[in-house]
């Protein structure tokens, strides 16, 4: 119990202080593989800092929304990258770790920035706000499909129960996992921004998703913002770690030595999980905007397809 | 009467070596001019003007002659070409701007560099105090659901400032209007009773990236006023350095409009192929990109045998490494999908416009200033020019990859028969007042610049026209019915010049 609820304090703090490593992980990759040098491993987090010490810059016409804003969409994805094992699922709070929670947490987060993207009424936080709905109408069914899909191998929409399961021996190889791994796949890079959806990047504000939403921020409002996209991208890859690799995390019973193992194996996995990120970037061009329902409509077909699958192969 | 047809008869070989002819015409022909331009039948090369005329360049592209016009601004007033070809709207409004000739019967009365931000209107005519600046109205689209996105003329990128107005229905652009002059530097008004040695430094000044272009057509308009002379060993050495700049620049488009479709592998590998023709060019010349090289009369800078041995390296390296840049473009279907059959430009339009370079070249406009008016050396070297019909951004970016290739055989050539000889020659003294045009086919397209020279041989009057004038509109039209998120791959891929074309 004590050990639980300091697995917890320790993974809510962990996720809010490895976020910006692992942006800054694909970052120093994608660098060196377009034979840049690269900023170091910790520039995101100077970034951060820099951004808290500035002044906000307000239009004159935002409203409590926008300045509320980021601190909403901070607390919502952190409590939703806290729910996720890490590297332990041990977690006090893995009770309310449900999948169709963090889906609903991550999607109030979305809808408060796209508001607070209209709220200043620039063509630009317009155009984000209408891209970003457009591609969250079809990421987030994809998303809630493929849990599905995983509650029904596994019985249970609960994280730990989910990666529990997954991890042990009974589970053998299942097309429907492979689907259900591809779908997630597609829907992280939607839901985080990256390549062939968004380009992080950029500085075009004509073809900007999320950075057009946020363009208006400045200060520790934008400090706010670029933590809480860290904390999803790490989230999003906790998420597959968890589920599809769920080696070497640490269960309730295990002792103190078993926990910090299962700490430098999740580091790793976001290392991998970086550079992989930062290899299928540098290797494709971005789409063309109204191509993407076609990118994400796979994963939704995938999840489909997965679930009926399941239910074909019990029938029989 | 006479026919227009017949004063464009100035053939290639005879205003390159002598002063060109300008042909009087009364308001009536002006008009008869436009009406030859709106059918098709001639190209505009460029509008201009000076205290008390008008003129223009004509080029008809059936014979391979040049001609240019001149009307009198009689009460301050000339029949507006821009009324039946658009293509001449945007010079005659500077024209107004700075000189205060009004286009008479013109559909666009607003003015183009004149932002009321100078403290004379009409600086190179009657120079008066400058009223109240009345509002710039765009175009008024009409229809359901229209809303507009102002981009500029500030850019978050580091680019040359530049208004864009579009109005879109979702994301489908319904029309792109620009809007340019805040790089307009009054180049026109230093160069007025500038020296001539003055004039090729200001000349260099007006497009950082085509210096060598622009000196060299700016030379070449001085020296064909002049009936100069120059040295054969100078003449190689400029179309040396003229392939150089377009081989840097070329390069660096490659990548950057890859770039903007996010695949930023094809910008890092041309970057350091750009930055690798900078250096030789640093090397061999001097300065990275060759300015205050060419000078009327020659060249300042000779290239000796080290400056050989990095060139023909340079060559080398690019042969051996763009093959498989050009087979990565090919062979990355996410990036075709994105630049196949974006941002088309007619071939009609192309043609209406007489748009040069790779713009033109892309949409069928079988081009070259350096083949179709040809000036030495291009006459003694080997060289294709390519051409697409599609007008995509795919083919803008072919047609660059195939001058790449063009270009570093004609360096090889270059590099191979280089004569031996003086590099600059004393300009000749006309003691009259002389005209010139020079004509020189930069990276973008053929630049125009045309020179009046006073007894004393200083500058009265030199205009210079840049690719871009003809290019930008056609921006326009090829955005339209895109999708707004492809505006910056569309406009990538024409690279157009905002300081040329502001001056």
């Amino acid at each position: 119990m004590i050990l639980q609820l300091f697995v917890q304090g320790i993974q809510m703090l962990l996720v809010v202080a490895l976020a910006p490593l692992l942006v800054g992980i694909v970052r120093r990759v994608k660098a060196r593989l377009t034979r840049h040098r690269g900023a170091p491993l910790i520039q995101p987090y100077r970034d951060i800092l820099r951004l808290m010490r500035k002044e906000v810059v307000l239009a004159e016409n935002a409203s409590w929304l926008f300045r509320v804003t980021p601190y909403m969409v901070f607390a919502g994805t952190w409590v939703a990258a806290a729910l996720v094992p890490t590297f332990s699922t041990g977690l006090q709070f893995s009770w309310t770790a449900d999948l169709i929670a963090i889906v609903a947490l991550l999607g109030s987060a979305r809808f408060f920035l796209a508001l607070a993207g209209m709220d200043v009424g620039t063509s630009f936080g317009g155009i984000g706000s209408s891209r970003e709905m457009m591609i969250a109408t079809l990421a987030e069914p994809a998303m809630l499909l493929t849990v599905f899909s995983l509650a029904l191998v596994a019985g249970s929409t609960q994280l730990s129960h989910v990666s529990a399961y997954l991890a042990s021996p009974e589970v053998g190889l299942r097309v429907t996992l492979g689907m259900g791994l591809i779908a997630l796949v597609i829907v992280a890079l939607a839901e985080n921004a990256r390549i062939p959806v968004d380009n992080p990047s950029t500085h075009l504000e004509l073809t900007m998703v999320h950075e057009a939403m946020v363009l208006e921020y400045s200060g520790r409002h934008l400090a706010m913002i670029e933590l809480a996209s860290a904390l999803k991208l790490l989230l999003y890859v906790s998420l597959i770690g968890c589920i599809f690799f769920p080696w070497g995390i640490a269960q309730p019973g295990d002792g103190l030595a078993r926990h910090g193992l299962a700490l430098l194996l999740y580091v790793a996995k976001l290392a991998v999980a970086g550079t992989l990120l930062a290899l299928f970037e540098t290797s494709i061009a971005k789409m063309r905007v109204f191509r993407v329902p076609n990118f994400i409509g796979t994963a939704l077909m995938l999840a489909l397809l997965g679930a009926l699958l399941l239910f074909v192969t019990r029938s029989v | 009467m006479p026919d227009i047809l017949e004063m464009v008869s100035v053939g290639a070989e005879e205003f390159r070596s002598g002063p060109m002819p300008v042909s009087p015409v009364s308001p009536k022909l002006w008009q008869q001019a436009a009406g030859d331009l709106a059918r098709g039948q001639l190209t505009l090369l460029g509008l201009w003007a000076d205290r008390g005329s008008v003129r223009m360049a004509l080029f008809n592209s059936t014979t391979g002659k040049v001609g240019v016009l001149r009307t009198n601004a009689r009460r301050g007033a000339f029949p507006s070409v821009g009324a039946l070809h658009a293509p001449a709207q945007r010079l005659e409004r500077s024209v107004q701007d700075l000189y205060g000739h009004v286009p008479e019967g013109a559909t666009d009365a607003r003015p183009w560099l004149d932002h009321g931000a100078w403290e004379v209107s009409h600086p190179l005519g009657k120079a008066e105090k400058a009223g109240e600046t009345a509002s710039y109205d765009f175009l008024p689209v009409e229809g359901e659901s229209l809303h507009q996105v102002a981009v500029g003329p500030v850019h978050a990128g580091v680019i040359e400032p530049g208004h864009f107005r579009f109005t879109v229905q979702g994301e489908t652009v319904v029309r792109l209007e620009q809007r340019f002059g805040y790089t307009h530097k009054g180049t026109d008004s230093l160069m007025t009773n500038a020296p001539v040695e003055r004039g090729a430094k200001l000349a260099g000044r007006t497009s950082g990236d085509s210096t060598v272009a622009y000196a060299w057509a700016f030379a070449q308009a001085v020296e064909a006023a002049l009936g100069a002379t120059v040295p054969v060993r100078a003449l190689w050495l400029r179309a040396l350095m003229a392939e150089l700049e377009r081989l840097a620049n070329h390069l660096g488009d490659i990548g950057a409009i890859c770039n903007d479709a996010a695949f930023a592998m094809m910008l890092a590998q041309c970057s350091v192929l750009r930055e690798r023709v900078l250096r030789a060019c640093d090397g061999s010349f001097g300065h990275r990109m060759m300015r205050d090289c060419v000078t009327p009369g020659g060249v300042a800078r000779d290239l000796d045998g080290t400056g050989r041995q990095m060139l023909l390296d340079l060559v080398a390296d690019i042969r051996g490494t763009f093959p498989s840049l050009v087979a990565l473009y090919d062979q990355t279907a996410s990036l075709l999908d994105r630049t196949t059959g974006t941002g088309i430009v007619t071939p009609a339009l192309a043609a209406r416009f007489g748009a040069g370079g790779f713009v033109g070249r892309a949409s069928g406009r079988d081009f070259d200033a350096r083949r179709d008016l040809p000036y030495a050396p291009y006459d003694q070297l080997r060289f294709e020019v390519p051409c697409h019909a599609e007008g995509d951004v795919n083919a803008r970016i072919l047609i660059r990859m195939a001058e790449v290739e063009q270009s570093l055989s004609l360096i090889t050539q270059i590099l191979r028969q280089l004569p031996e000889g003086d590099l600059l020659a004393e300009l000749p003294v006309a003691g009259e007042p002389r005209e010139g045009l020079g004509l020189v086919e930069g990276f973008r397209g053929d630049i125009l610049i045309f020179v009046s020279l006073d007894a004393k041989g200083r500058l009265a009057n030199c205009h210079m026209r840049d690719p871009s004038w003809f290019q930008w509109p056609l921006l326009e039209a090829a955005i339209e019915g895109n999708i707004i998120a492809d505006f910056p791959l569309c406009n990538k891929s024409f690279n157009c010049s905002y300081s040329g074309q502001d001056r």
